[in-house]
């Protein structure tokens, strides 16, 4: 009888204490689309996720899944965190945008960030970059760069996002270049180390020697170095172990300054829904260093442009540009709204082939 | 739409490297089911073959070696199967699920420190006069040593099916094995070595996925190639040539398909993706129309005592 009870007011003592520490951390979670690995998208999520952990130590926990698919798994796994007690959820892929939209009418008071997306709500903010800015810079050595005046482009989906980078490229190879034609796979997927080094294979059999990838893996860098004449750019991380050839710049994403800011305003209460999207200005996409196989002059002319889309005083999409079926969109001097590049689902003048629906 | 950029030369090239795994785990089920035994860990063997064949290959640097401790565990992880189905006598289909099973979440366990990792290369065959001929070069003298294997493997166990005392026993088996054990043939025994030949060839195909066609690990990489290999067995009709037919047209069609997309053809994504599924089965339910049948004994366990 003694024992029970002393085994009883132990646990119940135990129990108080871990409550006591649950409350007073705050939870963060992360629902990421690839595994932590892949070396591109997720991996600069996570290290987002660490510096948050760095920057809180003790008040703050973090959880994440990895690899989860996009469509119903992502809202079980996305309603198994709140339930967790998850105080505010990261939800780092474009096609979580639904399922974080219904788990967030579940639990009101649980904060979701959905990264890429388009859709608010009280407790639901959204967040991205502006990669197109990164991908004017990249179009602009890939332009200088190509001898066969082929770029291969692997695209992940027919999304705005991915749209947005297609044509940010091309506008600028072609200012360059104005033989430079486009070549463009679709892989339908964000994260298949198989299907991209397909795509990229196909691309370069067909005489690009330049490829532009929208996927997240390192595959394509391999069949390029396999290749050995063959350009290519990181994609969301550095991939600096492909420098300084094939890989000869990158976009990286900084993730850690704005989930600090926000886990930040979680545990001070002032969260609010926000639609964020900062680009090379405020940090939130970095230019990985361009590397010695660009000529001088190319990447003197490439860090000002860097430079003059860092300050605001030039836009990716800056008129006279016309609609690839050639109608105008923007006149001489024109600079393209958030609203339409948000909503992207036209090519520019001068690239080839459809859309898929 | 441009499809003079599609050049033919590379296009086979590396069709031939698309259907290599596909041929590799396909012959080994081929050799596995002429014995009388269903194994539908396919696809389970080549993702363990898939992880163990890059981890040894990043650890040693050599792939060599990769490539034997790819077919090693397959074999071993074929040998749980084995205790399954020929010394338990449990049913074969749900064993064979189990496996794959089984083997996707054991290589995704082992893979855990190995995602995202660059493996040394797999040198390929050089040869200085042959490899630079135009046309036959490329697709005839510059594939890895493990293409090759794979074509070696086909004609050998042809021939070893239709020559061999050995092949003959084999079938014997398969056909009707209380005939083969009233004759004094081990059963069981031929049976296990059939099933360990098979998890061999599907590790073997594994590791070219990780190793020579992306090269990278991740987890469920095979993606279901385990399953296209059993079923291009059926619709081969257990014929060694046809299943490399099957495996060549698979790939092929494969590669074609991205390569009509990035030359721009209308044809929507979707149908293009689609299509090596079913041109694939279409051909291969058209070859099999002929009389050959599956062998008789097929997924019936076999004990002495009956």
């Amino acid at each position: 009888m003694k024992l029970t009870s002393l085994l009883a007011s132990a646990a119940m003592a135990l129990g108080l204490a871990t409550g006591a520490v649950a409350e007073d951390k705050t939870k963060v979670g992360f629902v990421y689309v690839g595994p932590v690995g892949d070396g591109g998208w997720t991996y600069e999520h996570n290290k987002g996720r660490l510096a948050v952990e760095e920057q809180f130590g003790d008040k703050v926990e973090t959880v994440y899944v990895e690899s989860v698919p996009e469509g119903p798994d992502a809202e079980r796994v996305m309603t198994q965190m709140a339930l967790e007690g998850a105080d505010l959820i990261f939800t780092t892929s474009f096609g979580y945008m639904d399922p974080t939209i219904n788990v967030a009418k579940k639990f009101p008071k649980v904060k979701f960030e959905h990264a890429t997306g388009y859709k608010t709500a009280p407790n639901v903010s959204v967040y991205s970059a502006r990669f197109y800015e990164g991908r004017a810079v990249q179009g602009h050595i890939a332009g200088n760069m190509t001898k066969s005046n082929i770029i291969g482009y692997i695209g992940s989906y027919p999304i705005p996002e991915v749209i947005r980078g297609i044509n940010s490229a091309f506008i600028h190879a072609r200012k360059v270049n104005p033989d430079v034609q486009f070549k463009i796979v679709w892989a339908y997927t964000w994260f298949d180390p198989a299907k991209e080094a397909d795509a990229a294979k196909v691309l370069i059999e067909q005489g690009a020697d330049v490829i532009l990838q929208h996927t997240d893996s390192t595959a394509p860098q391999a069949a390029a170095q396999a290749a050995g004449n063959v350009v290519t750019f990181g994609q969301a991380s550095d991939m600096s172990e492909y420098a300084p050839f094939p890989r000869v710049s990158s976009i990286i994403d900084d993730w850690a300054p704005y989930y600090i800011a926000r886990t930040q305003a979680v545990m001070d209460g002032t969260w609010e829904t926000a639609n964020t999207w900062h680009g090379i200005g405020e940090g939130m996409v970095a230019i990985g260093e361009i590397s010695d196989a660009v000529p001088a002059d190319v990447k003197a002319e490439a860090l000002a442009l860097k430079a003059a889309l860092g300050d605001g005083s030039y836009h990716a999409f800056t008129g006279p540009l016309k609609k690839q079926d050639g109608s105008d969109w923007l006149a001489d001097g024109e600079t393209a709204d958030d609203g339409t590049l948000a909503g992207m689902n036209f090519y520019v003048e001068g690239l080839e082939g459809d859309i898929p629906q | 739409m441009d499809l003079s950029a599609i050049n033919p030369v590379l296009l086979i090239a590396s069709l031939m490297v698309a259907a290599t795994p596909i041929l590799l785990a396909a012959i080994g089920e081929l050799v596995v089911e002429k014995a009388g035994v269903l194994n539908l860990g396919v696809e389970g063997m080549m993702i363990v073959g898939a992880i163990a064949g890059f981890a040894i290959t990043v650890e040693s640097g050599s792939p060599f070696f990769g490539f034997i401790a790819a077919a090693v565990a397959g074999a071993i992880l074929s040998l749980l199967f084995v205790v399954l189905t020929q010394v338990a006598q449990a049913n074969q289909v749900a064993s064979g699920l189990a496996l794959t099973l089984f083997g996707l979440g054991l290589s995704a366990l082992m893979g855990q420190g190995y995602v995202g990792i660059k493996p040394p290369a797999t040198p390929k065959l050089d040869i200085p006069v042959l490899s630079d001929l135009p046309v036959v070069g490329p697709i005839l003298f510059s594939h890895d040593l493990v293409l090759y294997l794979g074509i070696a493997l086909t004609a050998a166990v042809w021939a070893a099916l239709k020559y061999t005392r050995m092949g003959l026993i084999l079938r014997a088996v398969g056909e009707n094995h209380d005939a083969a054990h009233a004759l004094g043939y081990k059963v069981v025994r031929i049976r296990t070595l059939a099933i360990m030949f098979g998890g061999a060839c599907a590790g073997l195909g594994g590791a070219y996925i990780s190793l020579i066609r992306v090269p990278q690990w991740t987890e469920g990489m095979t993606a279901g190639v385990g399953w296209i290999a059993l079923a291009l067995v059926v619709f081969a009709s257990w014929k060694p040539w046809r299943a490399l037919l099957g495996a060549y047209l698979f790939g092929g069609v494969t590669v074609v398909q991205l390569n009509l997309q990035a030359a721009g053809v209308a044809i929507p994504v979707e149908y293009l993706a689609m299509s090596p599924y079913l041109i694939t089965i279409l051909v291969l339910v058209i070859l099999s129309a002929d009389k050959s049948s599956a062998p008789a004994a097929l997924g019936r366990n076999f004990h002495a005592s009956r």
